[in-house]
């Protein structure tokens, strides 16, 4: 059932912190099996590098289970790999075969500075999160959870938007750093739903503000979706977009109100 | 020994929370912000208690060693929440929850507490649907549920695969509103490496900068542990990467009492290993057993194909052994249940290291589809990770560690023995005594942070209002720095020839073979003596590569290692000391004549809580017995 793979060359991105200069530094794999996932591989590897007297290299990982959203690596230059919907720490090296070259680097984007080695700073995400990406129930006082019905394509097309794990994929794969269908994604899980409502255009405004404050602009592309790791669909932002319209004119109508 | 005080509230048991929530000392609105309470942790426990502590007017600083709380462990839990709603009207109710939960954990937890965890289950579901939980819906509308293991009712509220992921993320979005507004301090990125106690109080705590090594003080109020559980000391386990005992560890030897460290759970239904170098082992949902059927062929070494093994071939061995709750029998049991199969040589797989879990049957009824909206992303991850179809092939599973009951002792308030440390989540031992059920970690997380220490805290602080609390210019907190720069620089200077990782695995091996899922005395003392042998290795031939400065992700690996020895020490004591078997504490010694776990309820239906000596390998025992004044003891039976 399984098999080995041998000769694998690792071109793998080091750099020792934000403002120094990196450099691509290459490691061989004679052996291993296709049953080991891409991360072991890397953890191989720094078996090797610390029982040989140097540093490991650094990188973001944790659940192994592609749901926390820490793992964050483009490799050969598509972000979490060759596998559609699949985030890197559950990329197997079944998908490789032997004597291929692996190019291994960070994200690459402004909003997303590089920490060092393979690790990138993503606090941005949490700054647009911060700004709106929530509703407003404090704790106690909430009424019955079987109050509100909520039909089932909707719900489930909230739960669609809301499995985003925030890895940032998304930006990394696009040409201009942009962090639409992130954030897109957060605002429709919430803008979907009934509870939702209250704080539905303040939401869009103040999330897609702050993320213009970090982040490039859309232009389409739609790298964003197919890099992924749950397969968002790009008609979130379509939907934002249209929020964000609906609210500028709504927020002005208020204003002239009060 | 000392016996410890519970402070469990008077009243019957039913009235014992309302009875605390009514005597209780509160703290008014505008004092509320003079107190700063630290939270470390943001999975359920620490973001639900940041973010309600904060709502409340407290100043709140959170800690993550993370990048965002938003990674916390919490967020991997797949199959749902429990919660006594009875939507179904299938006979549920507060208190068949509170006894399944007793039952579940073989008699040997708190009463009190598990009462009031079944009180605020309803709560939590009405708050997380008020945050925008998108919980899996009916076509009518309302709330969906389905069964979990060792319950005979459909109380499990879900989200797909990914509850914990869509739970979490409720938290983490109330706790960002608050982090927004500036009623909480994020410190991300951050690790927790002492506890500063003076004058008898918990009075701050000593964090290490990931990203630059830096280690600081912070004094608060109160101080709170939801760090979650210890699993990760077996190193192969379901847990996260990064999670570890550290914190609680660090607590425990600054004098917090810990609590059955021995009752560990071993999930039935995880990935089995493909590898020696594998890094972690994949939990399969439980709610797979709804529609999964558990077998092994009934021949040892039968190694054909699972399709050409004819059915009176088969043994459905947990439909045979436990027809009353079949595939669902709660986890230890089948855990065991399945460790005695591959024992006996009927394992699958090319290993011979799992058993079955065929879905034929329910694709058959059910059709492809159903069962692709139910299961889906666990059957992708599956056939992500083993390169085999589940739609075609049976699932193949094993046991692997999945979570940990032991944890810091904790009163009815959630305060350890450090008086204003508190404990919360997987963190403390106080709910599930020796097995969980399915579903009711999640519970627990949020019952602790939204509806429980909310109240139990302000009990405490309004004893200290307009009192001077010593900040972090007080001299204890600079020699604890200064006892944490050097562990850290000791780490680094061995110079020795092995890393952190080797250790952490060879460490695992021997806890998994002597205090996994089956303990002996013999093994337990085998233990005793490897576990300090390979200590004593540790600390001579380890090596740490990089400094002290910076992001080292081995460094803080070393150290997490480091407490992990202590930790194992402590286990195996208390497992060696804890004669009888209870749940996921399986002594071989104490079983009945069809191997299911033999209890003594007359000499051990209590807690052991154990007091750090300074000598890992001589702890002192003490005990807090547990008085049950609602449910009598039973065997347990699922059968």
């Amino acid at each position: 059932m399984s098999t080995t793979l041998k000769n694998l060359t690792l071109k793998v991105w080091r750099q020792t912190g934000p403002d120094s200069k990196g450099h691509f530094e290459s490691h061989t794999i004679d052996e291993i099996t296709d049953e080991a996932s891409f991360l072991e591989m890397l953890d191989i590897l720094n078996e090797r590098l610390i029982s040989e007297g140097k540093e490991a290299v650094v990188f973001d990982h944790d659940c192994r289970e592609g749901i926390c959203g820490t793992c964050s690596l483009m490799i050969n230059g598509q972000a979490h790999g060759p596998e559609r919907g699949t985030a890197t720490c559950q990329l197997h090296m079944r998908k490789f075969t032997s004597g291929d070259t692996i190019v291994i680097e960070p994200w690459r984007a402004s909003a997303f500075p590089i920490v060092r080695d393979l690790m990138v700073d993503r606090s941005a995400f949490d700054r647009i999160v911060e700004s709106g990406g929530f509703i407003t129930a404090a704790t106690g006082g909430a009424p019955d959870a079987n109050l509100i019905p909520i039909p089932k394509p909707v719900a489930d097309a909230s739960m669609d938007a809301a499995q985003c794990i925030g890895c940032g994929a998304c930006v990394a794969a696009c040409p201009n750093g942009a962090a639409n269908l992130f954030t897109a994604a957060k605002i429709s899980h919430l803008n979907l739903l009934p509870q939702g409502q209250a704080e539905r255009f303040s939401r869009v405004e103040n999330m897609v503000e702050t993320m213009d404050d970090y982040f490039g602009s859309c232009t389409n592309h739609g790298e964003c979706e197919a890099a992924c790791p749950k397969e968002i669909s790009i008609d979130m932002i379509a939907l934002m977009n249209a929020d964000y319209r609906k609210a500028k004119v709504k927020n002005r109508k208020q204003l002239a109100r009060s | 020994m000392t016996t410890l005080d519970s402070k469990i509230p008077a009243g019957p048991l039913a009235d014992k929370w309302n009875n605390f929530k009514a005597n209780e000392k509160l703290v008014n609105p505008a004092n509320k912000r003079k107190f700063k309470v630290i939270v470390i942790g943001t999975g359920l426990a620490g973001a639900s208690a940041a973010a309600t502590l904060a709502e409340l007017g407290y100043q709140v600083d959170a800690f993550t060693f993370h990048d965002s709380p938003r990674r916390a462990h919490s967020i991997a839990a797949q199959g749902g929440i429990n919660a006594a709603k009875n939507y179904r009207g299938d006979g549920d109710s507060i208190h068949r929850l509170f006894y399944d939960t007793i039952k579940g954990g073989d008699f040997r937890s708190r009463e009190a507490n598990v009462h009031r965890l079944a009180e605020v289950s309803v709560d939590i579901i009405d708050q997380m649907v008020a945050q925008g939980v998108p919980f899996a819906r009916e076509y009518g509308g309302m709330l969906d549920n389905r069964s979990f293991g060792g319950a005979q009712v459909s109380r499990t509220f879900y989200a797909r695969g990914q509850t914990g992921q869509q739970l979490l993320l409720g938290a983490y979005q109330q706790l960002a509103r608050q982090i927004g507004l500036g009623g909480v301090r994020l410190f991300n990125r951050t690790e927790l490496v002492d506890v500063v106690n003076i004058d008898g109080r918990c009075a701050g705590v000593v964090v290490r900068d990931l990203m630059t090594g830096e280690i600081s003080s912070h004094s608060a109020h109160a101080v709170v542990l939801a760090t979650g559980g210890y699993g990760n000391v077996f190193f192969l386990s379901t847990n996260a990467m990064a999670c570890n005992v550290t914190a609680a560890w660090r607590a425990h030897k600054r004098g917090a009492y810990f609590a059955n460290p021995c009752y560990t759970q071993i999930h039935p239904t995880c990935i089995p290993q493909s590898d020696d170098f594998q890094s972690k082992l994949t939990l399969m949902s439980e709610s797979l057993r709804n529609d999964g059927r558990v077998w092994v062929p009934k021949n040892a070494g039968d190694n054909r194909a699972a399709h050409l093994i004819p059915e009176d071939e088969r043994d459905y061995y947990l439909e045979r052994l436990y027809p009353s709750f079949g595939n669902l029998a709660p986890r230890d049991i089948s855990s065991r249940a399945a460790k005695r199969a591959v024992d006996a040589g009927q394992g699958v797989g090319a290993k011979q290291n799992g058993v079955y879990l065929d879905f034929a049957d329910a694709i058959g009824r059910l059709g492809k589809s159903v069962v692709a909206e139910r299961y889906g992303n666990l059957f992708d991850m599956y056939e992500r990770i083993t390169g085999e179809n589940p739609y075609e092939v049976p699932m193949r599973i094993y046991p692997a560690s999945h979570y940990t009951m032991g944890g810091l002792w904790v009163d009815y308030e959630l305060m350890t023995t450090i008086p204003g440390l508190y404990a919360a989540g997987e963190a403390n031992f106080s709910d599930h005594g020796a097995n969980r059920l399915g579903a009711s970690a999640l519970m627990q997380g949020l019952a602790d942070g939204y509806f429980v220490l909310p109240y139990t805290i302000s009990n405490y602080l309004a004893g200290w209002l307009n009192k001077s609390i010593p900040d972090t210019s007080h001299p204890e907190f600079a020699r604890v720095e200064a006892e944490a720069r050097d562990r850290y620089q000791r780490f680094a200077a061995v110079g020795g020839t092995r890393s952190p990782d080797w250790f952490h695995r060879e460490l695992g091996k021997i806890i998994w073979d002597y205090c996994g899922m089956e303990r002996s005395e013999a093994g337990l003392d085998k233990a005793l003596s490897e576990i300090p042998a390979l200590y004593e290795e540790f600390r001579k031939d380890l090596r740490v590569t990089g400094g002290t400065e910076g992001v080292n992700q081995t460094l803080e690996k070393a150290a997490r290692v480091e407490d992990f020895f202590e930790l194992g020490m402590l286990m195996c004591r208390d497992a060696l000391d804890r004669r009888e078997s209870c749940g996921g504490h399986f002594r071989s010694e104490y079983q009945t004549e069809d191997g299911e776990a033999l209890r003594d309820d007359d000499n051990f239906a209590h807690v052991a809580a154990w007091e750090f000596t300074g000598d890992p390998m001589t702890p002192n025992r003490h005990v807090e017995d547990l008085v049950y004044e609602e449910v009598h003891f039973q065997t347990r039976s699922y059968k």
